[in-house]
């Protein structure tokens, strides 16, 4: 399989992306690969697949019409604006993403086709986060139980619900 | 100078013990990236700042807190000189990143080097495990456990909808990058790759060769890998990389033994040729290099080359490298130098099975 970008190295990076809301295959030569990426540090070696995607990501054009060029878009904890993000491909900080943050449903979108994590919760600092969604779950499958007359259960879930509000209350 | 433990040998303490499926599988890699809450991302970090976080890390594991998992060292990468760095790349205990363009980048490398940790590259922390065979899901739970340690003596920067903050945003969410590496001689030599690939992307996997010196995959060794990190949990990431995984080994176990059973003497043929290339050749190009072992891990793989260990293939394939042969030659090379150097490193190494040594 050759390059799609020079057509004469044989392709060696492979992966697919939406663009445009259509699915696209794309087949690199390493050097190809890298020119695509070359805003991003480091090639190579297969750490830097990531760099390569973010060089292709569609970002937002920054900033809205030419109007509001004098206010642009900047996270105030790091002091980088969203137009040089959108060229860096990088936040600067964690805060970055408080301050972007109505920009970037868009960018996850279309990078991960998911905007909200499901993932790991941190052991120690998530403790609280582990609990809320903990009552959720349990608040679904209360009302699973009371629609199949389930009591007995719903109230033991219900019991167990109050316990860890209770908990969450008391920090 | 004295040589650095990780200087000394071609490959990894890890690596010379087999896995599950490592006639097809060489190594299963998982990488969590991290961050500190409250401190900017490497990227915009000052030299200061960027030292402070380099030392809440590494003060963390001089405090023990990686005690259970193993026995660490850590690396200040300024402290290094240019040549031990090549040699961390190429053995890819560290990325070209960290090697060449970070600030107050550090490693934290355990003896057997199966879990590498990078400080202050792209992100601040980035968690490394590598196993041998096909083992991600185990690769995962050691990297979240070395994760859970850290995370005992540091806040990260996390968001409950947005998950771990990473300065890229291809790796936010789980900040999780699993990959399987593959050796797949059998569907290139039947050209089953071709159709294999994209069937791969397809379904949101990224393939990628390995590289040498240049521009073409080398030795038939492909990394597959996830390519999304938010909205799914490490288990469903994990688990799809893991069932695909299983289905390229499948595909390249059954073109293994059509090869055996439909071109027996013409595969054979080409094995032991390669054999015999290493073991005579006076100089040998890396690409060529990089062909020629696969051929012979292949044959040692169908049970057509008795009494090499299959390991022969990855060690060689590090110890080639041009940083790791300018090491173990003391001299810096031209690149047909190299060739030369090259040839005669794989001489030396295979004259030990053949003549019943080590
Ligand atoms: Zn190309
Ligand atoms: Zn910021």
């Amino acid at each position: 399989m050759l390059c799609q970008d020079c057509g004469k190295r044989p392709a060696t990076l492979h992966f697919t992306k939406i663009v445009n809301g259509e699915k696209s295959e794309f087949h690199f030569c390493e050097a190809c690969a890298r020119e695509r990426g070359e805003l991003i540090p480091g090639t190579a070696n297969g750490f830097s697949i990531h760099s390569l995607l973010s060089g292709l990501l569609d970002f937002d054009p920054p900033g809205g019409g030419a109007g509001h060029v004098s206010h642009p878009l900047r996270c105030e904890s790091c002091g980088l604006t969203y137009s040089q993000f959108s060229k860096v491909g990088r936040f600067g900080c964690s805060d970055c993403y408080r301050y972007f943050s109505g920009k970037l449903d868009g960018l996850l979108k279309r990078v991960h086709g998911n905007t909200v994590h499901v993932g790991k919760v941190p052991q120690r600092a998530g403790r609280m986060i582990r609990s809320r969604r903990e009552i959720d779950r349990l608040k679904r499958e209360l009302q699973e139980r009371i629609a199949r007359e389930d009591f007995e259960s719903a109230a033991r879930i219900r019991d167990r619900i109050r316990e860890l509000e209770r908990r969450l209350a008391e920090g | 100078m004295e040589k650095r433990r990780f200087a000394r040998e071609a490959i990894s303490e890890w690596m010379r013990h087999g896995g599950p499926d490592s006639d097809i599988v060489i190594s299963s890699r998982v990488r969590l990236a991290r961050n500190l809450s409250g401190h900017p991302f490497p990227m915009l970090a000052t030299n200061h700042q960027a030292r402070e976080v380099m030392e809440k890390l590494t003060g963390a594991v001089r405090a023990g807190k990686l005690d259970e998992i193993g026995k660490f060292d850590i690396f200040v990468l300024d402290d290094l000189t240019e040549l031990e760095k090549q040699v961390l790349v190429e053995k890819h205990l560290i990325s070209p990143a960290l090697a060449n363009e970070s600030r107050c980048g550090a490693l934290i490398l355990d003896r057997t080097e199966s879990v590498s940790i990078m400080v202050n590259e792209e992100d601040h922390l980035r968690i490394q495990c590598l196993y041998p065979g096909f083992q991600v899901k185990e690769a995962w739970t050691k990297a979240s456990r070395i994760d859970d340690k850290f995370e005992e003596a540091v806040d990260y920067a996390f968001d409950e909808t947005r998950g771990y903050l990473t300065s890229c945003p291809t790796n936010v969410g789980t900040g999780i990058r699993a990959s399987v590496m593959m050796h797949l001689p059998a569907l290139v030599i039947t050209q089953q790759i071709n159709r294999i690939i994209p069937a791969v992307t397809q379904v949101g996997l990224v393939v990628r060769g390995i590289y040498g010196e240049g521009s073409e995959a080398l030795g038939n060794l492909f990394q597959v890998s996830n390519q999304i990190t938010l909205g799914q949990s490490e288990e469903e990431i994990l688990d799809h990389l893991h069932n695909v995984a299983r289905q390229m080994i499948e595909h390249e176990k059954a073109a293994r033994r059509r090869l055996l059973a439909e071109s027996r003497l013409r595969i054979q043929d080409r094995v032991c040729r390669s054999y015999g290339i290493l073991c005579h050749a006076a100089v040998i190009d890396s690409k060529e290099a990089a062909q020629r072992l696969s051929d012979v891990r292949l044959g040692i793989d169908l049970g057509l080359i008795p009494d090499v260990p299959p390991a022969v293939m990855n060690e060689l394939l590090v110890k080639t490298q041009p940083a790791f042969l300018q090491q173990t030659f003391n001299e810096t090379m031209t690149p047909e130098q190299r060739d030369v150097r090259r040839a005669e490193m794989i001489r030396e190494h295979f004259r030990k099975f053949r003549y019943g040594g080590a």
